[in-house]
């Protein structure tokens, strides 16, 4: 049974809980796959280090929560020094190049580039960068089509920011190709 | 026609379980960390003509449910462990009186107001003990967002065959996480219409024992003039010191549950057949569970697991089975020993029973559970 888990983490406001529910629902909805999602949930979500874990599979999914962590994403240094411990080996590892400057050692690829400058000067708006790391999330880890995932992000946004987060989507992933290539 | 699919927690899917049941009322105080149930309620409950009211606290939000539900509304009301100790009185009013409602009460970290957002499945005892005074208790506890749905769907239809309260109590990450919800078609799962009188008005006695051990209960306003009272009561409803009326009374509300304890409980049996150890688990706490079992396999441990989907009645027969077959139970939960405590009691010290407890907020990881194995093997 093909287990994948992913995290994403960064800080309290940043949209990461958000980006996570739309993974999980692209698997789950879009891709036909099983797939669940849960966030710590508590004063840090005000502020302070934050994540969002969703778990996808082919079978039922027991545990709900990371064991060994298949792809981090981590927007803030706070949040990679604080739950890249599990990251296994051959994982991936997203980071915000403008943020995250101390990376951990470890036998996985690391991939980054500016995510949050990504959403703010080609997108246009800063508070898509959720989605412009969801983007990449969904162009590193392979479990969801672009397709399937960019239908779970316009189904998940209100109707007046549609282009605005598909773009954001879209960069996003192009950007994240670019960079591990 | 493919059915309606959707990406949920549990909390919401609790509130489209008691739509679903047909639940027309809500009253209920907003607290972490079950407020998306209150949530979803007061979107849809207009929409359908039906009434979500905010209480003051969660006393009267009960009181109000209890009122309603005698006017022949399907109620509903959720809350966490603090809320839970303040509907005590209410629930024990409830189970005298014979009020169906159903209350969801997600667990938390406690007690008083504890760790409100941390998971926790301290409230398992609380459910049963919480009112005091003999009563019957029926407390459901789900492991899936699913599930969640198909147990207050469920719940409805016990309270209203029972003519009872009935408590659904998930844990905090049951109640939080999201998967995929199917929505079962209108009537795929039946509804337990509440049984109303057949006598005329001036014939009928609310705790009329005549009609079997769950009277029928009219509405309030429909032309049915009856008492309701939180004193040992008559067959009329009225107050009563008659010996024989209320030893009788007191039997057949417990009776009532209690003897149909094989049609309220409901259990899975996971890899079972051959188990050597046993895990007794329920909510969230199973997931990890079943992680653990399938483990255990791969390395040859002759591991299974026995799921609790209903706490309350306890499923004491099954248990009891168990225990003359086993070489150990372990029962993992987020409190200090509660459910041990049950298949200890059933164990009848045939089988050895270790217990893996956390309060500290965070769930109980499959390893933990596999470690333990060992130690019984």
């Amino acid at each position: 049974m093909s287990r994948y888990e992913l995290r994403f983490s960064g800080a309290g406001g940043q949209g990461l809980i958000t980006a996570g529910i739309i993974m999980a629902k692209a698997a789950s909805i879009y891709e036909g796959k099983e797939a669940v999602q849960s966030q710590s949930y508590g004063p840090e979500a005000r502020g302070g280090a934050s994540k969002s874990e969703v778990i996808i599979s082919e079978g039922s999914i027991d545990y709900p929560k990371v064991t060994q962590c298949d792809a981090l994403l981590a927007m803030t240094q706070e949040a990679c020094n604080k739950y890249s411990h599990d990251l296994k080996e051959g994982g991936v590892l997203l980071v915000d190049s403008d943020l995250v400057k101390t990376l951990p050692k470890g036998n996985f690829k690391t991939v980054s580039f500016p995510i949050i400058n990504t959403a703010k000067n080609d997108v246009g708006r800063e508070i898509v960068a959720n989605i412009v790391a969801l983007g990449a999330m969904v162009a590193l880890t392979g479990q969801v089509t672009r397709e399937n995932a960019e239908k779970a992000v316009l189904s998940s946004v209100p109707e007046a920011f549609i282009e605005l987060n598909k773009k954001a989507f879209a960069l996003g992933f192009d950007k994240a190709v670019e960079a591990s290539a | 026609m493919s059915k309606k699919v959707a990406f949920l927690q549990g909390n919401e899917a609790a509130s489209y379980g008691a739509l679903y049941a047909g639940c027309n009322f809500f009253a209920g105080y907003p607290i972490t960390p079950s407020t998306e149930v209150a949530e979803v309620m007061s979107v849809e409950l207009p929409k359908i003509g039906g009434k979500f009211i905010q209480m003051e606290d969660e006393i009267a939000a009960s009181a109000a449910m209890m009122g309603a539900a005698l006017a022949g509304f399907k109620t509903f009301d959720s809350t966490s462990g603090p809320g839970l100790s303040l509907k005590q009185e209410l629930i024990g009013m409830a189970c005298i009186s014979e009020i169906p409602c159903v209350i969801f009460n997600v667990m938390r970290g406690g007690p008083s107001t504890g760790m409100p957002t941390g998971p926790s499945q301290s409230d398992v005892m609380c459910a049963k003990w919480g009112t005091h005074g003999d009563h019957p208790a029926i407390c459901l506890v789900p492991s899936t967002v699913q599930e969640t749905f198909e147990e207050v769907v469920r719940a409805f239809n016990l309270s209203e065959k029972y003519r009872t309260p009935v408590l659904v109590m998930p844990d905090e990450i049951v109640a939080h996480m999201r998967e995929r919800v199917v929505f079962p078609e209108p009537g795929e799962i039946p509804i337990e219409p509440r049984r109303t009188p057949t006598v005329p008005p001036e014939q009928y006695k609310p705790y009329d024992t005549s009609f079997g051990d769950v009277p029928p209960l009219a509405a309030y306003g429909s032309g049915y003039k009856f008492h309701v009272t939180s004193l040992n009561k008559g067959q009329d409803g009225f107050p009563t010191t008659k010996a024989e009326w209320v030893q009788a009374e007191e039997e057949r509300q417990v009776r009532k549950v209690e003897a149909n304890a094989d049609d309220i409980i409901e259990f899975e049996e996971y890899q079972l057949d051959d188990a050597e150890v046993v895990v007794v688990a329920y909510g969230s706490t199973s997931r990890s569970g079943r992680y653990a079992v399938n483990e255990a396999r791969k390395q040859g441990i002759k591991a299974g697991m026995f799921r609790l989907k209903t706490f309350w009645p306890f499923p004491d027969k099954q248990i009891k089975a168990l225990a003359g077959k086993v070489k150990g139970f372990i029962v993992p939960e987020m409190n200090l020993g509660m459910c041990s405590i049950e298949v200890e009691r059933n164990a009848q010290g045939k089988a050895p029973v270790l217990g893996i407890n956390r309060v500290d907020g965070e769930p109980i990881n499959p390893d933990q559970i596999l470690a333990k194995m060992k130690e019984v093997i």
